[in-house]
């Protein structure tokens, strides 16, 4: 034989294996399901299962080939869930509460002090609107403690860098001795919450840094920053720091 | 220095602005309807042709009052604060605007008694800086009576100011006044641990905000001596007293305060009638403890915001500054003793109309005779 069909008959035979491997490794899947018995029901009311086979619940008022709102739905999921919690052993059931609770508080961190609602609910073997409306369903986030914190550090740099700008004559380039903090002390009466407004001195909108680069170049007889210059940009944080929480009021003078 | 030219510059200032709203209109760069803009003009022509605005320094004064039967006589003293003077070749305009108000003070006519400096006279406590000061107080026609802020103490502790002007904290007689002046601003030593150069702790003190500083105190010694000086006057003698801080607790985190103002007050209380006249705080203050009004006094080098938690009751703000007028919110002024021996305070403030706080609508609890209402308040 030649070097080429020694070739097509390996290509072939490791085709060949894969296939099988395959094919039994899908049939083995399929074998693994559980099955669950049929529930009967006595023809009265609806009853739905647990994934687990063995949990069941029967739904009053409910035909056996009705179907249930969202609502009910909802309502009878959270019921199986509890008795399946009830009846688990507590390593299982901990492990489940255990992400539950951490994608609800990953939620609420983002807004502090804030009640935590109880997420394990108590089964009473019957299902009702009360019950469905306890769980108040969180969306997961991916932003960790971690996150928060660098936020936090990265903005309080800046706003400091800020601070030393507005309180220094030399940081800000004044030629007279004049710093921002000596007419407004704390970044009072700076009042970035009401631009842009019209200011017919400068014959335009003018936006907060325009005013600052007002003030360098007049009371403090310095010359102008560019709007992305990164004092420029430290000023307004320190700025708008001061004066967090006020409501937004532009074009108010 | 003719006052005059200080109104015609305001007068200039107005027409600019109506000029530059014209010249916006015309080029189209505002919407504005034709017939608006009309009215707009005319408006505007009236206020630049002075129908709203009084020159305080040829407003006459009433100097003495109409009932002149028993008690004092009344008098009027000028008051000039807070110029915080550079250099002349760092910073040209502090200079011009204590010019400014010593021109002012100098056009009164008939000129008062005599004339308060309300402290910080320099910025950083330079020699440089008050020399420059007593220099163009000198010009002065009236005696001045000197008072020392913190700008002026902390570089050497007062050393030099104390050589130019004498004893910071001192009492007088005036036409059955008696005057006392303080010296308020003395702070709880925070250097020495911390092994500050005089510049550093000038530095820290002449940041208002700045929290490394200590609050403002008169401190037992001064106080000791303040009741001993009191002591000698009867209780039904007129009381007037200067400090450079508010001799209350106003707002702490700037200093507008003094930190053993309750003992103080408690050795004023026993008066029939007290006035504390204060520097410091660069914008028209009022209030009113019992028996003592309190009136701050302008500065002539920049305004101060009010502060962020509130104000005394009784005090009406004087109108946001305007930040594109360099003079906005500053200026000077004159205090009248009256016959009961409380004062009507005037502010003098430079391109606005004069602003009296008098002493019926004090001593009404503000139901009298209050000034003009804000209508641009600090936020």
């Amino acid at each position: 034989m030649k070097k080429k069909d020694w070739l097509k008959i390996s290509v072939l035979g490791v085709c060949l294996i894969a296939a099988m491997t395959f094919f039994r490794v899908a049939h083995a899947q399929q074998q693994a399901l559980p099955k669950h018995p049929p529930v009967k029901s006595d023809g009265k009311n609806l009853i739905v299962q647990l994934c687990d086979g063995q949990t069941n619940i029967e739904v009053p008022g409910v035909d056996p080939n009705g179907r249930l709102t969202a609502e009910q739905a909802q309502a009878v999921s959270h019921q199986l869930m509890s008795m399946w919690m009830a009846k688990a052993d507590k390593a299982t059931a901990d492990a489940w509460m255990k992400e539950a609770n951490v994608a609800t508080e990953s939620n609420a961190s983002q807004d502090a002090p804030k009640e935590k609602k109880p997420v394990a609910r108590q089964g009473t073997g019957r299902t009702d609107k009360a019950v469905s409306e306890k769980k108040e369903s969180k969306q997961l986030v991916d932003f960790s403690a971690r996150d928060y914190s660098i936020w936090d550090k990265e903005l309080a740099k800046e706003i400091d860098y800020g601070n030393q700008i507005f309180h220094s004559d030399q940081l800000i380039g004044s030629t007279n001795g004049i710093a921002c903090a000596m007419c407004h002390p704390n970044g009072a009466n700076t009042h970035p919450e009401t631009y842009p407004k019209f200011q017919l001195q400068l014959k335009r909108v003018a936006l907060l840094r325009d005013m600052i680069n007002w003030c360098i170049e007049n009371p403090a007889r310095g010359t102008r920053l560019a709007a992305d210059d990164p004092k420029m940009r430290a000023l307004e944080a320190y700025i708008m720091a001061q004066r967090k929480g006020t409501a937004m009021q532009p074009g108010k003078h | 220095m003719n006052p005059l030219k200080w109104i015609k510059r305001r007068e200039a200032y107005v027409r600019q602005r109506e000029q530059w709203m014209q010249d916006l209109m015309t080029a189209g760069q505002v919407e504005e309807g034709r017939r608006k803009f009309m009215k707009m003009a005319a408006l505007a022509a009236g206020a630049a042709a002075g129908a709203s605005f009084v020159p305080h320094s040829f407003t006459l004064v009433d100097v003495v009052n109409a009932n002149t039967q028993v008690g004092q006589q009344p008098f009027t003293f000028a008051y000039i604060s807070d110029s915080h003077l550079y250099e002349k070749t760092l910073n040209e305009r502090f200079v011009r605007q204590l010019e400014r108000a010593v021109a002012d003070v100098n056009a009164l006519d008939p000129q008062p008694d005599f004339i308060l400096y309300g402290g910080d006279l320099a910025q950083l406590g330079q020699p440089s800086e008050l020399k420059l000061g007593q220099q163009i107080l000198k010009e002065l026609k009236a005696p001045v009576k000197m008072m020392v802020g913190e700008h002026d103490w902390f570089f050497d502790l007062g050393d030099l100011w104390k050589e130019m002007f004498g004893a910071p904290y001192y009492s007088f007689d005036h036409k059955g006044t008696h005057f006392v002046t303080l010296m308020s601003v003395n702070e709880k030593d925070f250097w020495t641990a911390k092994k500050l150069t005089p510049m550093q702790r000038m530095q820290i003190v002449a940041g208002l905000d700045d929290g490394r500083q200590s609050r403002f105190e008169v401190g037992e010694e001064e106080r000791e001596w303040l009741r001993r000086d009191l002591a000698k006057v009867p209780k039904t003698t007129p009381l007037v007293v200067f400090s450079h801080s508010p001799l209350y607790k106003y707002y702490r985190d700037w200093n507008f305060w003094t930190e053993d103002a309750e003992p103080i007050q408690a050795l004023l209380h026993p008066f029939k009638s007290v006035t504390v006249i204060h520097g410091h705080t660069h914008q028209v203050l009022t209030n009113r403890i019992g028996n003592i009004h309190f009136h701050g006094m302008l500065s002539t080098a920049w305004p101060w915001p009010y502060a962020p938690t509130g104000l005394p009751r009784l005090t009406v703000q004087m109108n946001r500054p305007d930040p594109f007028n360099q003079t906005e919110g500053m200026g000077d002024g004159a205090i009248t003793v009256n016959k009961s021996g409380y004062v009507d305070m005037r502010y003098d403030m430079w391109n606005r109309n004069p602003l009296i706080v008098s002493e019926r609508y004090l001593a009404s609890n503000g139901t009298q005779d209050a000034p003009p209402k804000t209508t641009l308040p600090s936020y």
